[in-house]
């Protein structure tokens, strides 16, 4: 039952790719991009990690839709018909395609008990956290703020970063600008 | 498996076989509207997917992610309409 959830999702995510891609309607991309997110946030919830799928659902389906959708209204809705198949980019595709493949016939089956994951560092975290934080029983807390705690400090800084960035495009400007015309010249129009 | 795993793995098919017919009409679908409660139609097909598989594994927490898809489920075709009747996402300038 689990193998027939999983491959139905892959199925569905792999026509709704092929679907997006072929599309010329950019505003019907658009919905099938959201039904992707909402597909590849099922596949993650199915594999057990619903932090991920709680991202994805909210920034992939939510925000992106009406970004794209923005976006789209400050450009066109189309975009033209191909007249022919390009080779260079669909063999360095293929061939992209081809050596990630290969690349994961090294990793370790899927839920193998014996990956090097389940059987190298965990245990030691477990082991040693107790001792290395003077008591602090969280284990979680102890690896993201102390074992990993450059790993932290950067993505923290990166969230800031995008902050500030927000701030200063969204902020207005004090001098003396069309939008304060503009104010004037409707209160104007409105009192007459 | 006993009674109650039967009965969700056959809504499970059921559900992902509504959800194939969904998304065959959205491939298709000739005019807008076709596509737009197709794909309605397969984002609250994904909810109940969750909440199947949810109590399939019998994991209590799934169901907020449920929910969550369901507003997102909500904005996203909000803004849709809204883009597709107005031609914009912004409010209407007031005259």
């Amino acid at each position: 039952m689990s193998l027939l959830i999983d491959f139905s999702i892959l199925a569905f995510l792999v026509v709704t790719a092929v679907t997006i891609a072929r599309l010329r309607d950019l505003w019907a991309a658009i919905m099938f991009t959201g039904i992707y997110s909402f597909l590849s946030a099922s596949w993650m919830l199915v594999l057990d990690a619903p932090d991920v799928a709680f991202t994805e659902a909210a920034v992939g389906a939510g925000i992106s839709t009406v970004l794209m959708l923005g976006t789209l209204k400050l450009t066109g809705n189309r975009i033209p018909r191909l007249k022919r198949i390009r080779v260079l980019p669909l063999v360095l595709v293929l061939t992209t395609g081809l050596i990630l493949g290969y690349g994961t016939l090294d990793m370790p089956h899927f839920a193998d008990p014996q990956a090097p994951i389940h059987l190298h560092p965990s245990p030691s975290f477990v082991e040693r956290s107790l001792h290395d934080m003077h008591g602090l029983p969280n284990i979680v807390t102890s690896i993201l703020a102390s074992y990993r705690g450059y790993d932290t400090l950067g993505e923290t800084t990166v969230v800031l970063t995008a902050g500030i960035a927000v701030m200063l495009i969204l902020r207005r400007d004090k001098t003396p600008s069309s939008d304060l015309v503009g104010k004037d010249s409707t209160f104007g129009a409105s009192t007459k | 498996m006993n009674n109650i795993d039967w009965m969700f793995a056959i809504t499970a098919i059921g559900i992902l076989l509504t959800m194939s017919l969904a998304l065959t009409r959205a491939i298709c679908g000739p005019t807008v509207f076709d596509r737009v409660l197709a794909l309605n139609t397969f984002g609250t097909k994904t909810v109940l997917f969750i909440c199947v598989v949810d109590f399939m594994t019998t994991r209590d927490d799934f169901l907020d992610l449920a929910l969550l898809y369901s507003l997102m489920n909500f904005i996203g075709m909000v803004a849709l309409l809204r883009f597709t009747h107005d031609e914009s996402l912004a409010d209407q300038e007031p005259a």
